[in-house]
């Protein structure tokens, strides 16, 4: 819809004498008032863009000595040692990776379950109550999250799920080890729980899309209701799903508190899930207000950089996928 | 007989149908059961939640300050107040900016400067809120020196401004055309018709935006370890490190202290408590507000 320009307005107001008139005491003042009104707005708007600009231009500026001294070895140390100012990011960024995919692995199938039974399975009366509940997921702070995972889940890991799983599944190497509960197992089911409701909300958004005579062609044929959402549905919105998929590990990558109050937080890189971990959110939350020198800010800041680059880069391209379902040409119009 | 010339047709088509039909059983439980396993947790979570909460919170809890360890008794009201004053400085800054960025999309941003705003609004929306956090650091709190609950403000402001910009741009972009064209034909300036009919129109909704923006932000915690800091004592100075309630909360909650643990319930629970209630506050004033003048 594109916006309406002054000059038709002009032109409305000149067909009467009476509003001509008043157009003209106005007008002098009304043209003044759109210029400040316009360019107060556009000033507002920069500033968004302006945030971001600053964002960037700020941590490259302050990671700029860790950079210089480490190069592209930074991303590759095992070593992080504030006291002899050795710093590598690679047991960081190890931890970010095993635990968000460790929660788009448990997260994904519930996720896609509950937006597949939202808007094709159950009752009308079932969806509105079921989609709250999902989305009031949301909006439990980060910090309560973590305080629940410690008080509640970390025991139940400890006690029941680990010596079950290093009964059942130890000879994998996944899971061996103490059954201490503070792990990246525990990092990664909590951070599943809060991601599910980003991924499903996005995936019922696109299964809404879909055009209804696709269903109805399905079940035309013959299909049954669950041949039906396989190939009319989950096909045709695959890409968008795919997007809902991205932007939850976006915000799992990014995830701080929850994760910190779980995971441990010792530097190592183990196979076991069961050993503790540690992140990029994390290990900026807890040594970032304690930096003892320049180095050992510039390099926590050059993790902030690594995060804030791999995000924005996960959620362009989650956006995109999301776009291609919703609003422009059908994923898979041959489909 | 037209039985016996269904049987046949019916014997060898039965099988695979049986098979398509359990299939779409088993299917439609196993969406049943996703659905179960992801409400338990919710329900665990409130559950214990309250049943922790409560237990912790008296009128101590509201009224008072933290004490020391070992000593029973203290609260965190100074974390209380200590939010809500990060909380209105991060609306003061980012309210006006984020609803004029809205206003600047919707009326003329129907262009490639437009177009870079709104992606660039997305991008923001993305950026982990400790990076935030890191930024709020090296603008504010390098420069005056120390913590303060300014840093905290810039912090939550720049996570306020995405969500309520898009939200205010979708809000007025809903306005019909038919009414700013009714004011032009009024005589009334572009101006006074963007902030006196149409916004005033979309009014609920930019609202809505807002607080939405307010309630994710008000249960932040990551961007304030190191702006806000925190603090064991009362502040309302916006130059000096400020308690905020989710940082009281994770220091308690990772204490070895029983007796912290309990007020970091409590302290969850009032946090939980105060956002759905400044939500639900905030909507049904602005309800009430536009059907006066609707």
């Amino acid at each position: 819809m594109p916006s309406p320009q002054p000059v038709e307005a002009k032109k409305v107001i000149g067909t009467s004498p009476v509003a001509k008139q008043a157009a003209q005491s106005l007008g002098a003042r009304g043209e003044t008032g759109d210029q400040i009104f316009k360019f107060a707005m556009l000033l507002c708007g920069l500033a968004v863009l302006g945030t971001l600009v600053l964002i960037v231009y700020q941590l490259v500026l302050r990671s700029g000595p860790s950079w210089h001294a480490f190069g592209f070895k930074f991303f590759a140390g095992r070593d992080w040692d504030p006291v002899n100012e050795q710093f590598g990011a690679l047991p960081f960024i190890y931890g970010t990776l095993v635990s968000s995919l460790l929660a788009l692995i448990i997260a994904v199938p519930l996720a896609i379950g509950v937006a597949v039974f939202t808007t094709e399975m159950c009752p009308k009366a079932l969806r509105g109550p079921l989609s709250f509940f999902v989305e009031l997921l949301a909006a439990i702070p980060s910090v309560v999250y973590g305080l629940w995972a410690i008080f509640v889940l970390v025991p139940i890991l400890s006690n029941y799920v680990q010596p079950f799983l290093s009964r059942t599944l130890g000879w994998t190497g996944f899971f061996t080890g103490p059954p201490y509960g503070i792990s990246m197992l525990a990092a990664g089911i909590i951070l599943a729980i809060m991601i599910v409701p980003i991924i499903s909300s996005i995936t019922r958004e696109v299964l809404m899309v879909v055009p209804q005579h696709q269903r109805e062609a399905a079940l035309a044929l013959g299909a049954t209701r669950w041949e039906m959402i396989r190939m009319g549905v989950l096909r045709n919105a695959r890409a968008g799903i795919m997007g809902g998929i991205i932007l939850g590990l976006g915000r799992a990558l990014g995830e701080t508190m929850a994760v910190t109050m779980v995971i441990g937080n010792r530097p190592e890189i183990a196979k076991s899930l069961f050993a503790p971990g540690y992140t990029m959110a994390s290990v900026l939350a807890n040594e970032f207000s304690e930096a003892t020198g320049d180095l050992n800010l510039a390099a926590l800041i050059e993790i902030g950089l690594a995060l804030f680059l791999v995000t924005i880069v996960v959620n362009a391209l989650a956006r995109l996928l999301v776009w291609t379902v919703t609003r422009g040409q059908p994923a898979r119009s041959n489909a | 007989m037209p039985e016996n010339a269904k049987s046949p047709a019916l014997n060898t088509v039965a099988p695979i149908a049986l098979r398509r039909r359990i299939t779409d059983h088993v299917m439609t439980g196993v969406a049943v059961l996703m659905v179960v396993l992801v409400l338990v947790p919710l329900f665990a979570i409130f559950a214990y939640l309250v049943y922790r909460g409560v237990g912790s919170i008296n009128w101590a809890f509201l009224t008072q300050t933290p004490k020391p360890v070992g000593e029973a008794g203290g609260g965190m009201a100074n974390a209380i107040v200590g939010s809500a004053f990060i909380l209105a400085l991060a609306s003061v800054i980012g309210v006006p900016l984020g609803v004029g960025a809205g206003i600047y999309l919707a009326e003329y941003g129907r262009n490639r400067l437009g177009d870079v705003i709104r992606f660039t609004a997305d991008v923001l929306n993305g950026v982990p809120s400790i990076v935030i956090g890191i930024v709020a650091y090296s603008i504010v709190v390098l420069y005056q020196k120390h913590f303060s609950a300014l840093a905290g403000g810039v912090a939550l402001a720049i996570m306020m401004v995405p969500t309520i910009t898009r939200t205010t741009e979708e809000m007025l972009l809903l306005v019909p055309r038919a009414l700013r064209e009714a004011a032009y034909g009024l005589g009334i300036p572009r101006w006074r018709t963007t902030l006196s009919i149409t916004l005033r129109t979309a009014t609920s909704g930019v609202i809505t935006g807002i607080m939405l923006a307010f309630a994710r932000v008000a249960g932040e915690t990551a961007p304030l370890l190191f702006t806000a800091f925190g603090n064991q004592f009362w502040n309302l100075r916006a130059n000096q490190p400020t308690a905020a309630l989710p940082l009281q909360i994770f220091n308690y909650a990772i204490s070895p202290y029983d007796e912290w643990h309990k007020q970091a319930w409590a302290g969850a629970l009032v946090l939980i408590i105060l956002i759905v209630t400044a939500v639900a506050a905030v909507r049904f004033a602005v309800r009430r507000g536009t059907f006066g003048a609707a």
